[in-house]
């Protein structure tokens, strides 16, 4: 390991260490990224012996390369494509719709001591109710089309984000909002300049609990009454016993999943660049 | 009460009074009843005086400054600062430890003050680039604070205090968490700094020599209520080189007078302390 220490005529400044590169000259991020990946590969690949060898029963669970022949075809014709994006149309409303209210609020709270006090009964309350137990009331309220689905989405986007941005807030040391108050920032600059960068970790963490448990409602909502989307798809093939179907389905939404992690991640690197060395 | 000085100082002999305070109070409501911080404080601190404030923990001297900086509000008494330019910032402080916005680089935490008032965008360039200049920052401007040591951090904060060019400076033990080597460095480089404008500085510290280095007048404060014990002028001429003056007799002598106020306060805030764990 290498250490870069760039010493100053003063002898007290220092420059943050760089990175590390490990034995096959990746640097250390790369490889953490690479390490990622290694448990599903892993994962599939002894499934795939396992079905072959007859060790699990196929009907039950295809191998996984005949599970994705199937959704070779699905590719090709369309099919995939076509849930795929009508999924993510309504995960992304949703999550527009739950998250943005849920980050001026949950700062907000953070910010004025009386709103928190106000509204923080009102979550805790609302909180525990599980999201899929309220899809009938929302069937109900929204009607079978897009708006609830897209209504399930934000309710579970909503939570995670408004009580880590919330947080987040309560989490930045005094001295900074001392600071902000004593150089003359206004109401919306100490949002602007302190809040909201320093309750950014935090609510990163929030916007990926978010979308998790958005991928989650976002099937489940469209298992009941929609025509389209993974959810559906996965429901339809139930119904007219495709195994390999369902699993295109659960694979793909485990796609998604990964996906949305890494690419979160790969944001939260960008836009918390301070917290590079934590 | 006696005067340990004989000379009077530049910064006194022009004679108008920048900060007035009369009768000053602060008493705190808590569950045990009011607890007096500061108790009767009276001072006339003339323009352009380094006025150095020294006492044992805990004897209230940040809440005056926080009450000086506006961010604590005083139970009675009168607080008179004089304000010739109204376009420029009462006072701008240096906190004790670490201050800086951890999300913002070395520049944006130096321009923070001016870039809150909106000034235009050339004007801050200059101002910023100026003073990151004289402590020594410019080449790392674009650093987040984590990457910096403990002594970096302090010049930036002090690059922000004195680039929002303010009335007063206001400086809470700015240099208590450093080592000796950086301290001495770091008051070289305040001296030099302040000789540029020669503002009114208000500096907290429980260091009598950090008092005798830097100051003018030095107030030396009791404990448990906190009030004035007495005023010490300091007779030695600006500019100063911080470790020729240590040399110097008079130097010590200063100082260990000073401790000889100190010493009873130091022990009986340590009585009262030991008193209240019992």
């Amino acid at each position: 390991m290498t250490e870069a220490v760039q010493t100053s005529p003063k002898s007290e400044i220092r420059v943050a260490r760089a990175p590390t590169r490990l034995g096959g000259g990746l640097s250390r991020e790369a490889a953490e990224r690479l390490m990622n990946l290694i448990s599903p590969v892993f994962l599939i690949g002894l499934w795939e012996i396992a079905a072959q060898v007859g060790f699990i029963d196929v009907r039950f669970f295809p191998p996984p390369s005949k599970i994705f022949k199937v959704m070779w075809t699905m590719i090709e014709n369309g099919l995939l494509v076509k849930h795929v994006m009508a999924s993510l149309t309504r995960l992304f409303w949703g999550i527009l719709y739950g998250g943005i209210p849920a980050l001026i609020l949950g700062v907000s709270m953070g910010l004025y001591r009386n709103l928190r006090m106000i509204i923080e009964p009102v979550i805790s309350a609302t909180y525990p109710i599980p999201k899929s137990a309220i899809l009938p009331l929302i069937l109900l309220i929204f009607g079978l089309g897009e708006a609830s689905k897209i209504v399930m989405v934000a309710t579970g986007v909503f939570y995670p984000i408004l009580i880590n941005s919330m947080a987040g807030v309560l989490e930045i040391p005094k001295v900074h909002f001392d600071v902000s108050r004593n150089f003359g920032a206004g109401k919306l600059q100490t949002f602007r300049t302190v809040a909201l960068p320093g309750a950014l970790p935090l609510i990163m963490t929030g916007v990926k609990l978010g979308v998790g448990l958005g991928l989650v409602l976002i099937a489940i909502a469209e298992m009941v009454g929609a025509k389209s989307g993974l959810g559906y798809m996965i429901w339809n093939a139930w119904e007219i016993l495709s195994v390999e179907t369902m699993y295109v389905g659960l694979i793909t939404i485990a796609a998604l999943g990964l996906f949305f992690t890494l690419a979160l991640n790969e944001i939260e690197r960008m836009i918390v660049p301070w917290r590079a060395a934590r | 009460m006696t005067m340990t000085t004989l000379k009077e100082n530049a910064a006194t002999a022009d004679g108008d009074i920048k900060i007035k305070i009369r009768n000053l109070y602060k008493i705190f409501q808590t569950k045990k009843g009011p607890f007096t911080a500061l108790e009767n404080i009276n001072l006339d601190i003339p323009t352009g005086c380094f006025f150095m404030i020294v006492g044992p923990s805990g004897c209230g001297k940040t809440t005056l400054l926080r009450i000086l900086a506006g961010l604590d509000e005083h139970t009675s008494g009168t607080l008179e600062i004089a304000r010739p330019a109204k376009d420029r910032p009462g006072n701008s402080m240096v906190f004790q430890g670490d201050s800086l916005f951890p999300w913002m680089t070395v520049w944006d935490n130096a321009a923070y003050g001016l870039s809150m008032r909106g000034l235009p965008r050339a004007q801050i360039k200059d101002v910023v680039g100026h003073y990151l200049n004289r402590t020594g920052l410019s080449k790392f401007h674009d650093l987040y604070p984590h990457q910096l040591s403990g002594g970096m951090r302090q010049r930036v904060s002090i690059a922000r205090c004195f680039a929002n060019d303010p009335d007063i400076l206001l400086m809470d033990e700015p240099f208590s968490a450093l080592d000796e080597q950086n301290k001495v460095l770091l008051q070289e480089e305040l001296l030099r700094i302040w000789e540029e404008t020669r503002k009114t500085v208000m500096f907290i510290t429980h260091s009598v020599d950090e008092a005798v280095t830097l100051g003018d007048k030095i107030m030396i404060m009791t404990a448990h209520p906190g009030k004035t014990k007495i005023m010490v002028d300091v007779p030695f001429e600006r500019p100063r080189g911080v470790l020729e003056l240590r040399a110097r007799p008079q130097y010590g002598e200063l100082v260990y007078n000073i401790w000889g106020y100190l010493k009873d306060e130091v022990q009986r805030a340590r009585a009262l302390d030991e008193g209240r764990d019992s």
